[in-house]
């Protein structure tokens, strides 16, 4: 089965069931989801955001971090991200887009056996970077990624 | 010393480039069984031609005198212009290719060379090929940006387009302003289409997977959620080779996404790589090219960072680059060829491939000059018969040019200053806005502009024109913008358009600076500062995001025409230029 097929399934139980909260845009009331971080979720300072999700805004950059994004957004409204990374023991994976005016977009807790390999959807205003934030053993590590958002048009 | 015409020709061909021989070798080349007598190399030929949009007649085309390479492009092909571009590849000023890969000497040239292209003389070219490479040997590929740019493509919905290419004999192609007609439609011309359309970095998005319109088109692939195939594999002298194609990855950003709305795009060249492996593997190829409309510069980049591909042909900026260029990667080397528009060239590659391996090749980008090629009666006939019911329409005569009127370049050319000033006139603005598309022939001095010529330049599915107001602020983000398009050191960040087109306005432009600091001095023709919070009003076409309400452009560039008789550039707003001094992609 390939990767689209999978992620496709996915999306599919996911609308039927309607609970999973995975798949960020799927679910958007934030009463719904009972442990809403509104502090972190609301922050407007990206280390404040960081560590009101992980503890602590101090990550090392790891080339073990895949982040799948366009280079340039097809529509900044719903950018397709996805993050995954070849580390054990992976608790959770926080997403980030720099420059929107509430960095923090998603919070993935894996439980202990998942596959580290998440993927929902972010607004983005502006250009910017997005950056994931991976918890694994205790440990933060994290990598970025440009986006372009642009006004379009004029291309030959 | 003298050589035969045979001689010479045989040499340019072992050089696998042109232009070693003096102009005059060139000049004597009346008859055609010289100037396209190109020595067979190898055991097998693949035939490429790109971005020819719709022109059907041979046309002029003038090559850009302003193509800037920034950052680590600079200096660099394709962003090489003028005497530059003779010198770095070996080209004798004055030939007949120095007429053909470059603006200089332009309109005398033009008159003394004849017009370029048209499917009639290209034909005969591609048909004599075949025949002297033998049956079997040869394929022919299409880079895509075929069905749009003239007014019978747009009136027949590409229609005209994939019936000629049909009748060429067109065996492999891939899109991009393909995609500019209506997702039905784009799905009925390829089941029309006799040769094979391929794409590995269009999918069908999530949402419309769930109840897919196309389901049962041929090249959709349910498992993968590739709208169309990836890739198709040809025998070629008994040689297997892959044909991958990489449709334009900006299509829906670039062009409207409401025509197409269940399909992304993207560069996608992990998934080029996954392809490239997994052809490799399964397919036992003896070759593996690809058919890019990436544009060059991604190209250039997608070659360094993607292993196993042993060609890429690629289109989309329209640049005429004689020789591939050769960039290594971790799997050897892969060549990256681009060649050229409107119908201009065609490239020949002739390999030598054995055991699964590319061991030698030769390369010509050979410029189709319709006075030299007899036109096959076949496609002439066809042509006419897609022509008749618009000829009045389009042959008609609304003014005369009062001097070469181009687009392509970086900037402004004449032309487009031309449908900018007729936009500002007949909508009475102050500034108006042009896209820089790289299509768009050429007219000479004292030549009538047709209705053709204007079809030509604006032929688009989206024509519609606006009139509104817009603060200082809001046209230097637009600015700024396009800018970062086409100046983006990081060419996966280029859209590969030109710079969009202004009516009555001036500015300058430091293109090595970063997004945001680009743009600065705008003024008015009357020479008043562009005040950020002040309004304007603005008239443009081609807009992306919805319909706009106005008349389509090609009908007020005609009103404005007509009004003219003799048509001369007043003023050309180009802008001024920092930190370009000594960049080859510009002239000096």
């Amino acid at each position: 089965m390939s990767l689209n097929q999978k992620r496709r399934v996915f999306l599919k139980g996911s609308l039927a069931a309607g609970t999973l909260g995975a798949a960020a845009g799927l679910l958007t009331p934030g009463a719904v989801l009972a442990a809403w971080n509104k502090n972190a979720f609301t922050s407007k300072n990206i280390d404040e955001a960081i560590a009101g999700v992980v503890g602590d805004p101090v990550t090392t950059p790891s080339k073990d971090i895949t982040i799948k994004a366009p280079d340039i957004a097809e529509n900044g409204a719903v950018v397709p991200v996805s993050v995954s990374t070849n580390m054990d023991g992976v608790e959770s994976i926080t997403l980030l887009v720099e420059k929107n005016a509430s960095p923090l977009a998603a919070v993935f807790h894996l439980p202990k056996g998942s596959l580290p390999d998440v993927s929902t959807r972010v607004k983005m205003g502006k250009t910017s970077d997005v950056i994931a934030v991976v918890k694994a053993n205790g440990k933060l590590f994290s990598a970025r990624k440009g986006v372009k958002v642009t006004i379009g048009g004029c291309g030959g | 010393m003298t050589i035969s015409r045979r001689e010479f020709v045989q040499l340019m061909g072992l050089a696998g480039a042109a232009g070693m021989l003096p102009g005059s070798a060139f000049a004597a080349a009346k008859k055609p069984s010289d100037l396209y007598e190109i020595p067979k190399f190898g055991n097998l030929c693949l035939m490429h031609m790109t971005d020819c949009h719709a022109q059907l007649n041979p046309v002029y085309f003038r090559e850009p005198s302003v193509n800037l390479g920034i950052g680590p492009a600079r200096g660099k092909a394709p962003h090489i212009v003028g005497k530059n571009f003779l010198q770095h590849f070996d080209i004798t000023p004055g030939s007949i290719e120095s007429h053909a890969f470059t603006y200089l000497d332009f309109d005398n040239a033009a008159r003394k060379y004849g017009k370029v292209g048209g499917f009639s003389h290209l034909a005969t070219l591609v048909k004599r090929l075949r025949a002297e490479r033998g049956d079997g040997n040869s394929i022919l590929l299409d880079g895509g940006d075929t069905w749009q740019g003239s007014g019978t493509a747009y009136w027949t919905r590409g229609k005209d387009m994939v019936g000629a290419c049909n009748l060429l004999g067109v065996d492999v192609m891939t899109g991009h302003w393909e995609f500019t007609y209506l997702d039905k439609e784009i799905i009925t011309n390829i089941g029309d289409f006799k040769g094979e359309f391929v794409a590995q970095n269009v999918s069908v998005n999530e949402e419309a997977l769930f109840d897919y319109r196309f389901p049962d088109f041929s090249g959709f692939d349910e498992d993968s959620g590739l709208a169309f195939k990836p890739y198709t594999m040809k025998s070629i002298n008994g040689m297997r080779v892959a044909v991958i194609g990489q449709a334009f990855p900006y299509t829906p950003i670039a062009n409207p996404q409401r025509f197409i709305p269940d399909w992304t795009f993207g560069i996608q060249d992990a998934r080029m790589q996954s392809m490239v492996n997994q052809v490799r593997e399964t397919e036992k190829p003896d070759l593996v090219v690809v058919i890019s409309h990436n544009g060059m510069d991604v190209d250039l980049k997608m070659a360094s960072r993607v292993s196993g591909i042993d060609v890429i042909f690629g289109g989309h900026t329209h640049d005429g680059v004689p020789r591939p260029v050769e960039i290594s990667n971790k799997g050897g080397k892969t060549l990256v060829t681009n060649a050229g528009s409107n119908g201009k060239f065609l490239a020949v590659m002739d390999l030598d491939v054995r055991k699964g391996r590319l061991k030698d090749y030769r390369y010509r980008l050979v410029p189709v000059f319709s006075n030299l090629l007899e036109a096959d009666k076949d496609m002439q006939t066809y042509i006419d018969k897609v022509r008749a019911p618009y000829k009045d329409k389009l042959e008609k005569k609304l003014a005369v040019a009062g001097e070469t009127l181009y687009r392509r370049g970086n900037f402004n050319g004449s032309f487009d200053q031309i449908i900018c000033d007729a936009l500002n006139k007949i909508n009475d603005t102050q500034i108006s806005l042009s896209p820089g598309f790289r299509w768009g022939t050429s007219v000479l001095p004292g030549q009538d502009i047709t209705m053709d010529h204007v079809m030509d330049q604006t032929c688009i599915t989206y024509p519609e024109t606006y009139r509104r107001e817009m603060s200082g602020e809001e046209i230097k983000a637009i600015l700024e913008d396009v800018a970062d398009n086409l100046f983006n050191p990081d060419p996966y960040y280029q859209q590969g358009g030109d710079m969009v087109r202004l009516g009555g306005l001036d500015y300058v432009c430091e293109p090595g600076q970063t997004m945001g600091k680009r743009i600065t001095n705008m003024t008015l023709d009357n020479g008043s500062k562009i005040e950020a919070q002040k309004k304007y009003m603005v008239s443009g076409w081609a807009t992306v995001g919805s319909k706009s309400p106005g008349r389509p452009i090609w009908d007020v560039v005609a009103d404005y025409l007509k009004e003219q008789g003799t048509v001369k550039v007043k003023k050309l707003n180009t802008p001024l230029l920092i930190g370009v001094k000594g960049n080859p992609g510009i002239a000096s």
